[in-house]
């Protein structure tokens, strides 16, 4: 086969449209929106260009550092929850019989088929008041009383409260876990699947246990699985815009609500355009933590 | 010590994978102490099921697995006095070498003073001496070997498992390690039994070797008793190269059982077994005499026309047919440098050998 590669007039047919897409829907809005980071907010909520850094020095102020504090710490606490149940459902899936694999990695991405506007109300229907949770906690209750009566202790149980599951950060982390899970053990099972199933059993043919075999073996040589899945899931946890506007209360806005914000009820595109940028550098910065690690692997053989 | 005694009993074992698939069936053997042990066949035949259910990582569906009197049933690979050595040597490249040898110690609980005398030790044993802090990756696929020989060396096995261990070195270094291996069975003394399907690593290494078929042992034998005597077909062409002639029974004479036989017509051969219908003669080719006239005398003789010499460098493997049709292989040795070109295809030669050397298989 001929190397296109090598005809320039080839090479330009193969990549200029997606080139020309990119620079004139991605690249040039980006730029727009960079240079109205540096702007203000005039008279009329428009947008006026004065090239200075005041939206900057604002995001630094105590009120929105609060809020990227908490963005970060919210995403952070998803994150590991996703780590803790991703783990163990990845190594399933990648240990499983072949002719499981597939139907398992199916199930796994399966949600993605509903649109997530759809499936974050149906967060709401399951946990709210007088929720799905809710009532199943009702009925347990009352057959738990039911039974106490029964056996001559009436009233211990008390009566049933509802549990105020909804509209907090409780809520928003359980949001996040469930559209992120994927994102999780996908790259997880991917380094498991490619692992050389000798290492683990070496391990325990030299008198280790399942525990330290895993913390041992099986961790440091699936951890660029465990990068690439924790980056991920972080990256699109913190600027998340939908869960935390939707199952969040007051209590739990997040960064992305907060650019949302000033795009909307605020008017002020020039700080919401700052607040975007920061949370921007503050990808890439993580991105290059990945980088940095990844080539640090290859050097050892990871 | 005595000189008998099994480590490992292997009782009626069977495994099945599925509804279907017989990986070991019925398999009895006794693997006696301190011996160098190799369970030799095809693909397929089970051998490395028979190997993992030693060491824990299959469980058998009926029978049992003694290890030094232990009933291994139930017990993980964890809790076994065995190790193993991997095909794909398995050696952790997120450690240093040190660290992989070291790793049996201390997942048992070893002191890094007790422990680091102890991998200097293990890794002299197999010739890595100050190789302790390298990575995996800077070592060659027979280093990474030792370094999986002396991890598993170092925990003081009962019994040493080795999965086609030298499968994936090249030629020479093979033949090297097969070396190595026996001198280093002999030192430590510690029960080696080895997965192999290369008929010379199990002639060259082995005490005693089993040779499986379909899950089956055929033959269990010292090398040259199974090369000399195999007994069955499948052993005799399983191992080094073989004439195979299918032959019909005429009669007995005394201790010889006539047969006729295509191209040779009738032979007298000595027989102690059962003189059967299904019955075969082989003859090994180097244990025949080429020659260009009728051999005189009462050898067993063909004659034909060479229709092929391959040229091994020491020897020559001559192929010659006989009008009936008959191929017959003689091996013949190029015993000086005049020997190449000596026998070229299209001449008309003769094949001769004794009786005593013929094999009768039934099987």
């Amino acid at each position: 086969m001929e190397d296109w590669r090598k005809n320039k007039f080839a090479f330009g047919i193969f990549i200029g449209p997606a080139t020309f897409w990119l620079v004139l829907f991605f690249m040039l809005p980006l730029a727009v929106v960079w240079v109205y980071s540096f702007g203000g907010r005039g008279p009329q909520g428009q947008t006026i260009i004065t090239f200075s850094l005041a939206n900057y020095q604002r995001a630094l102020e105590w009120i929105h550092l609060g809020i990227i504090w908490k963005s970060a710490w919210i995403a952070g606490i998803a994150t590991l929850l996703c780590l803790l149940m991703g783990f163990p459902l990845a190594k399933g899936i990648a240990f499983a019989p072949a002719k499981w694999k597939n139907p398992l990695l199916l199930i796994v991405i399966l949600p993605f088929w509903t649109n997530l506007l759809i499936r974050t109300y149906s967060w709401i229907a399951v946990l709210r008041t007088r929720g799905h949770l809710n009532f199943a906690l009702e009925w347990l209750h009352d057959k738990t009383d039911m039974a106490m009566t029964f056996l001559g202790l009436p009233e211990l149980m008390g009566t049933f409260h509802p549990l105020a599951l909804l509209y907090n950060q409780s809520a928003v982390i359980i949001g996040l876990v469930y559209v992120h899970l994927p994102f999780m053990v996908l790259p997880l099972y991917a380094s498991m699947e490619k692992l050389d199933r000798s290492y683990l059993e070496a391990s325990l043919d030299l008198g280790a246990g399942h525990w330290r075999t895993l913390f041992n073996v099986t961790v440091p040589l699936v951890k660029p699985g465990i990068l690439s899945g924790v980056l991920l899931t972080y990256i699109l946890s913190i600027g998340s815009f939908l869960t935390p506007d939707l199952l969040g209360g007051t209590e739990s806005m997040m960064i992305g609500n907060l650019i949302a914000q000033q795009f909307g009820s605020s008017r002020d595109w020039a700080f919401g355009s700052a607040l975007s940028f920061l949370l921007m550098y503050a990808t890439f910065i993580i991105l290059w933590i990945k980088t940095v690690n990844a080539k640090d692997g290859e050097a050892t053989g990871i | 010590m005595n000189d008998n005694r099994a480590i490992i009993s292997i009782n009626n074992l069977t495994k099945t994978f599925g509804d279907v698939v017989v990986a070991v069936d019925n398999v009895t053997i006794d693997i006696i102490e301190g011996e160098f042990f190799a369970l030799l066949g095809p693909s397929g035949c089970g051998k490395t099921t028979l190997l993992r259910m030693l060491a824990g990582f299959e469980n058998p569906n009926e029978g049992r697995i003694l290890i030094d009197g232990q009933d291994m049933v139930g017990i993980q690979p964890n809790r076994r006095p065995v190790n193993m050595v991997f095909q794909s040597y398995a050696v952790f490249p997120h450690m240093t070498v040190a660290e992989n040898v070291g790793y049996g110690l201390k997942v048992d609980g070893v002191n890094m003073a007790e422990a680091r005398p102890r991998i200097t030790e293990a890794l002299s044993l197999v010739q890595l001496d100050g190789y302790e802090d390298r990575m995996p990756d800077q070592l060659s696929g027979g280093q990474r070997q030792r370094v999986a020989l002396a991890r598993a060396l170092i925990k003081k096995p009962k019994v040493l498992l080795l999965d086609e261990p030298l499968s994936a070195l090249d030629a020479k270094l093979r033949e090297q390690m097969q070396l190595e291996l026996v001198r280093l069975q002999q030192s430590v003394g510690i029960t080696f039994v080895i997965v192999t399907h290369d008929q010379d690593e199990a002639l060259s290494m082995a005490d005693r070797i089993a040779v499986m078929e379909d899950g089956r042992v055929r033959q269990l034998a010292p090398p040259s008793e199974l090369y000399e005597f195999p007994n069955c077909r499948f052993v005799a062409d399983f191992i080094g190269k073989t004439n195979l002639f299918k032959a019909t029974t005429r009669g007995t004479e005394g201790s010889n059982v006539i047969l006729e036989i295509k191209g040779l017509g009738e032979v007298a051969i000595p027989f102690k077994g059962q003189a059967e219908n299904d019955i075969s003669i082989a003859i090994r080719p180097e244990k025949v005499r080429l020659s260009g006239t009728e051999p005189s005398g009462d050898a067993i003789k063909i004659s034909g026309k060479v229709i092929q010499v391959a040229y091994y460098g020491d020897e020559s493997h001559i192929l010659l047919e006989n009008p009936t049709g008959v191929v017959i292989t003689a091996n013949v040795p190029n015993d000086s440098r005049e020997a190449q070109g000596r026998i070229v295809e299209g001449d008309d030669m003769w094949i001769s050998w004794s009786a005593a050397d013929t094999l009768v298989l039934t099987e």
